[in-house]
């Protein structure tokens, strides 16, 4: 408001009534930090709607929420192994990895730049083990013996994608295979795969809460 | 895309789909639109989680994708659908709706579509039609052709749409521009395709469900891309959010009618949204013209209106300061309309009043609604027609001012604006008010889910335990357990922590249930926005 400056000292510039505040008041005082973040509320809310629609929808919305964890569209980086490379994750498949996808879109829809393998969920198919036939014999110099592993690791990792495209065939099968559980039988142990744990887990929690002790 | 509107979705996407595709959302909503390349580059993440992200969001329509700046030869360029990352917060009222509508079956379809983003016919009705007859007893399976029946209907009222055709990008970007693309009327987008074959597993046998209309063979043969089993290959549903809305926007107009006025009211009012649903286009300002004749013979049954108190009803319907309805001529007995636009406004308007009135108080609400309805006033008359004593009304105009609820307007008689010379005027606009406010309501949405992530966050390692004693429950029961070991298990959970979490449960649904209230607001302040663009 460019103001002219009155003639007289006790002249004001602005009339003062169409401020609405007499000559002699006080003005509120200024502030002179931020306003409070959490300030007092001069009225209390009003009480949220209820009744069996609301409920429902509560309901509807935290369960949309859970199964949206399980889906395969919810995403998590694969972890990435600060250890040393262990024996057991040849056989920790459960874990995602970060060049599949677990969902097959529709590829014609998308740009092709976008195209990743898509990652079948390992269906076990007692059956055919073509690895059981695969086993070489027994090499005779050491390094035969090396040769030979590094082509069979070469081979387990092509038959991999091979099993994948086999199993991608075999979708048609009887379901009574789904219900075979996964973790239980893979590759050639013959343990539960929920047993192995490599330790990686113990320690990773956060310790923020230091109530308990930890023996 | 504002701040608070970022933000929100990257909650949303956060919650729904993970880290990573927050991480990606958030950077490609900010910076507008963007190469893959470029993308990863600047979120730095590696490119396979960032193409992974991208399908997600393109899966559920969130995100598009298009020739880039360097035309088709240049790389895909790719933006997101902000307000269908938005629309997240409003799924369970759509799944609700359908549920009133269709029934279970409707329900689940349409849970299933939002779940998935896409999804064909076939395979949607397998899915829902499995859920159903796992809860159903023993014996008795679903029938497909009941699913079958209620995914048509949901697509013959516009509930669900199909996916429009992509233009083959990328790479292939030559040979799409020689070969035309077929013709993609909009005609096609709500047409069941015909001749499904559906495998109907729990009988064990194939069984060809057909559906009605030559007319519709024909062109469905035409559209019908490959010849896979299932025969609908390529076909896409999703849902149409914009018919959800317009279905909303129709409910909240009844129930402000029958609030106001009476349930008679509001059934004519129904009525006449109800003829008019398939005739108005959806952003009209007003629905058809119909003649009250019209009007009576559509009446529901069990309402045994006489003509002259309908008559009676449309007058008082027509005079009523909100105006609902408006007389448009005088022909078959007085043509009427129920005015959409307005009504929005009007019901923006009492959103606007009930919000000052709940947090400032009654007064303030008076000279709120003054300011609304007389346009401009001085400070002193503002005094007078509000009937408030001077002192408090300074006060409280200064508080709304500072709110930013309402403005001051000069007008000076002298070219140099000399405070003397000048009148101040205030004054409230209903359109920007309404825009401030939505913006609050996102940041409020905002504010209750980092809530509720900070409480479920505290208490994680008393959620997780209570976890595992609810699973070691279920399969003792499994087993087929007695009852001394069951109690032994449920002990395992002290009287305090039983306490604790019942406190936790409480609060959780309780932001829940806020942030589904605060998303009813958010869809009327939206909706009269969006109306008074077009």
């Amino acid at each position: 408001m460019a103001g002219s400056r009155g003639r007289g000292r006790s002249q004001f510039s602005f009339s003062v009534d169409a401020l609405g505040f007499g000559r002699g008041d006080c003005l509120p005082s200024s502030a002179h930090t931020p306003s409070p973040l959490y300030p007092p509320m001069q009225f209390r809310p009003v009480p949220l709607h209820t009744g069996e629609e609301v409920d429902y929808m509560l309901a509807l919305k935290q369960e949309l929420r859970a199964s949206s964890k399980n889906l395969p569209f919810h995403i998590k980086a694969a972890r990435t192994k600060t250890d040393v490379a262990r024996y057991s994750d040849k056989y920790q498949n459960g874990e995602t990895k970060n060049n599949c996808i677990e969902w097959s879109p529709d590829w014609s829809r998308m740009p092709k730049e976008l195209c990743i393998k898509v990652r079948k969920p390992r269906k076990t198919v007692i059956g055919a083990k073509p690895q059981l036939t695969r086993k070489p014999k027994a090499a005779a110099g050491k390094e035969e013996v090396l040769q030979k592993l590094e082509k069979r690791e070469e081979e387990q990792h092509s038959e991999e994608e091979e099993d994948e495209e086999k199993k991608k065939q075999n979708e048609e099968e009887p379901d009574a295979d789904e219900d075979y559980d996964e973790e239980e039988l893979e590759d050639e142990t013959d343990y539960i795969m929920s047993y192995f744990d490599n330790g990686e887990d113990f320690g990773a929690d956060s310790e923020d809460n230091m109530d308990e002790a930890v023996y | 895309m504002t701040a608070q509107e970022v933000r929100l979705c990257g909650l949303l996407l956060q919650e729904h789909f993970g880290d990573v595709v927050e991480k990606v959302g958030t950077h490609l909503i900010r910076s507008g639109v963007l190469t893959l390349r470029a993308l990863a580059h600047e979120t730095k993440l590696p490119l396979d989680l960032v193409k992974k992200s991208l399908c997600v969001l393109m899966q559920h329509g969130m995100c598009a994708f298009g020739a880039g700046r360097r035309g088709p030869a240049g790389p895909v360029e790719y933006h997101i659908i902000c307000e269908h990352i938005l629309h997240m917060l409003r799924y369970p009222r759509y799944i609700y709706t359908a549920k009133s509508l269709y029934g279970d079956t409707g329900e689940l379809i349409v849970e299933e579509i939002l779940q998935r983003g896409q999804m064909t016919m076939s395979s949607t009705v397998k899915t829902v039609a499995d859920r159903l007859t796992h809860n159903m007893p023993e014996g008795q399976s679903m029938d497909y052709s009941e699913v079958v029946s209620a995914f048509s209907r949901l697509v013959e009222t516009h509930f669900l749409q199909r996916c429009p055709p992509m233009a083959s990008a990328g790479s292939s970007s030559s040979e799409a521009v020689n070969t035309p693309l077929p013709v993609w009327s909009t005609r096609m987008v709500y047409i069941v395709p015909v001749k499904i074959e559906l495998m109907h597993k729990c009988q064990g046998k194939r069984r060809r469900s057909s559906e009605d209309g030559e007319a519709e063979q024909r062109a469905a043969k035409k559209t019908k891309t490959d010849n896979s089993e299932r025969g609908d290959e390529g076909i896409y549903w999703q849902v149409n959010f914009q018919r959800f809305h317009l279905h909303f926007r129709d409910q909240a107009i009844i129930s402000a009618v029958s609030c106001k006025l009476d349930q008679t009211s509001s059934e004519i009012v129904r009525t006449m949204l109800r003829m008019s649903e398939v005739t108005t286009p959806a952003h009209a300002a007003f629905t058809q013209a119909l003649s009250a004749n019209e009007i009576f013979r559509a009446l529901p049954f069990s309402y045994n209106i006489a003509r002259p108190i309908l008559d009676q009803y449309l007058t008082l319907l027509v005079n009523d300061p909100m105006e609902f309805v408006g007389r448009t001529g005088d022909s078959g007995g007085g043509m009427y309309v129920v005015n959409l636009h307005r009504a929005l406004a009007n019901l923006a308007r009492a959103t606007l009043e009930s919000v000052v009135q709940e947090r400032f108080g009654s007064r303030s609400a008076r000279i709120f609604r003054l300011l609304l309805r007389k346009r401009h006033l001085e400070q002193k008359q503002v005094e007078d027609f509000a009937m408030v004593p001077a002192k408090e009304a300074k006060d409280m105009l200064y508080t709304l001012l500072s709110e930013n609820l309402v403005q001051l307007q000069e007008i000076p008689k002298t070219p140099d604006y000399a405070p003397s010379r000048t009148f101040y005027l205030y004054t409230v606009n209903q359109l920007p008010t309404a825009r401030l406010l939505l913006q609050h309501c996102y940041k409020t949405v905002g504010n209750l889910i980092e809530r509720r992530l900070y409480e479920t966050k505290e208490n994680k390692r008393l959620l997780e335990k209570s976890q595992q004693i609810e699973a070691i429950l279920a399969s003792l029961q499994a087993t087929g357990a007695e009852a001394a070991q069951l109690t032994e298990v449920e002990e395992m959970i002290t009287a305090p922590e039983r306490q604790q979490l019942e406190s936790l449960q409480h609060h959780i649904n309780k932001l829940d249930s806020s942030e589904n209230q605060v998303d009813e607001t958010i869809f009327l302040l939206e909706s009269y926005i969006n109306s008074t663009q077009r």
